[in-house]
């Protein structure tokens, strides 16, 4: 990142040098403020309408993949079985364990699901922006997975009970407190905050990249022929930013739901 | 990255009407993931996940059914052979069994057949023994008659005299033998003075001396 605004430093600072036409803008994050209807803090953003179609595609598509679910499966169900395998059993089931995991896998697959598609968003034209690089959304998610962890451990072991099992048994008493301030720093806030980070800095970096290598290469084309050859590594760079991106994209999808499923584990485990 | 990030939309913040900083959440999109992930959720957890699990669960049975159907007849044919190496087994035993039984049998027969073999032989042998008894005892007595016709005819005539007192004679003939079966009378005395009158007669006074003197002593032995 830090690379990226330096290289953008000089482009700027190359094209300020040069005689010709137009003048570069480097991309700011108001490359993310997209509203189409009303303004100020009540606006309703391009990113929550690709957001709802995102959940209508995915709610259309599913239903229908797995409607006429049979022993012997059809091209279609075979597929949506391979995609929902993967949140239930490589996720859910290897996190929670095979007691408990049935119960969270529709929430886990519905995460992985979503973020997956609007993270893909960000490569995908029309769209070509993640929604996920608006923080109100990972947000919006933690706020699901956070209830959800609390509300399960705390059902099971009681409210001191949930506290209690913070601390794992066999440490000297004077410890304790220590441990049971980390843990309820990393139950309560470290754990939301770094899972709702994670996912929206990288979108929200990935999608800047994306739009200073395109930009660039557009720009230099407009210049005179040495920046026109500069233009075609700048697009080389932007086509494997793209590439990159779209593992990166799949990737903060699944960490996210490794991750929640990790802390529905957590609170359910019997012992630390 | 982040601080990068802010330090832009600080600057941004001034430019961009609206914009706010990347990290301040924009309060409908909040909501608006909120009811998101509630509408998906709710289409997945009872249109999406029901049916594959359903579908899972049948193809688990069918699976398990299956492997019901294999444990089955590999219970069965493990039953089959259990039972066709029990009679095995004891067809095994029978023909051991049998095989001894005639051994046995075999044996019993040959020691009965040994054993009346030797009754045989023995009741030949005793029949033998005593028919040789018989034979003898009769030799004996008809010996003993002839011997005193022999001995009388011959000492009447080398005395000269008739011994026709039956009663005398037979008297004088069985105190004759008697002394000679007593050892008293030496055959050599009998052979010493029968040759010169009787030559011819002498071969079976001889013999009868000789058997006489052997009687007592088979009888013996």
């Amino acid at each position: 990142m830090i690379l990226t605004a330096l290289a953008a430093g000089t482009t700027t600072a190359v094209v300020a040098a040069d005689e010709g036409g137009g003048e570069f803008h480097t991309p700011t994050p108001d490359i993310f403020w997209l509203p189409i209807v009303g303004e100020g803090d009540w606006a309703i953003t391009e990113q929550m309408v690709w957001g709802g179609v995102s959940v209508l595609l995915l709610s259309v598509v599913m239903v229908a993949l797995s409607k006429n679910a049979a022993v012997v499966p059809s091209k279609g169900q075979w597929f949506m079985e391979g995609f929902y395998n993967f949140a239930r059993n490589g996720v859910a089931r290897d996190m929670i364990g095979t007691k408990h995991f049935l119960k969270f896998v529709p929430l886990l697959f519905s995460l992985f699901s979503l973020i997956l598609v609007n993270n893909w968003f960000g490569i995908i034209p029309p769209v070509m922006n993640p929604t996920m690089g608006r923080i109100g959304f990972p947000i919006a998610l933690v706020i699901v997975v956070y209830v959800v962890y609390h509300w399960i451990g705390i059902k099971k072991m009681g409210l001191g009970g949930y506290f209690a099992h913070m601390v794992p048994d066999g440490l000297p008493g004077w410890i304790k407190p220590f441990i049971m301030l980390l843990e309820i720093i990393t139950y309560f806030i470290t754990r939301p905050l770094t899972l709702a980070l994670r996912l929206f800095g990288n979108m929200f970096a990935g999608h800047m990249l994306i739009v200073l290598f395109v930009s660039a290469g557009a720009f230099f084309l407009t210049q005179g022929v040495v920046f026109k050859l500069l233009s075609v590594p700048t697009f080389i760079m932007a086509a494997v930013m793209f590439l990159f991106e779209a593992l990166v994209q799949f990737l903060q999808a699944y960490v996210f739901t490794l991750l929640s499923a990790s802390y529905i584990a957590g609170a359910l485990a019997d012992d630390h | 990255m982040q601080f990068t990030a802010t330090a832009s939309s600080v600057v941004s913040l001034a430019t961009a009407e609206g914009a706010k900083m990347p990290l301040i959440p924009h309060i409908p999109e909040l909501i608006f993931g909120l009811v998101m992930i509630g509408i998906l959720y709710w289409v997945v957890s009872t249109k999406v996940v029901p049916n594959l699990e359903k579908a899972y669960e049948e193809r688990r049975a069918a699976i398990e059914g299956g492997m019901e159907q294999a444990e089955e007849a590999q219970a069965q044919a493990q039953a089959a052979k259990q039972q066709y190496e029990a009679q095995l087994h004891e067809a095994r035993t029978e023909a051991n069994a049998i095989r001894e039984e005639a051994r046995a049998e075999g044996a019993s027969i040959v020691t009965e057949m040994r054993e009346k073999a030797q009754a045989e032989a023995s009741r030949i042998t005793e029949s033998a023994k005593r028919q040789i008894e018989a034979e003898r005892q009769q030799a004996v007595v008809s010996l003993r008659s002839e011997v005193g016709a022999l001995s009388t005819t011959l000492a009447s005539r080398i005395v000269g005299e008739s011994l026709e007192d039956e009663v005398r004679q037979k008297g004088m003939i069985d105190r004759f033998l008697a002394e000679l079966e007593s050892g008293s009378v030496r055959p050599e005395k009998v052979g010493a003075t029968a040759p010169a009158a009787a030559p011819a007669a002498d071969q079976p006074a001889q013999g009868e001396l000789d058997l006489g003197a052997d009687g007592p002593a088979g009888r013996d032995a």
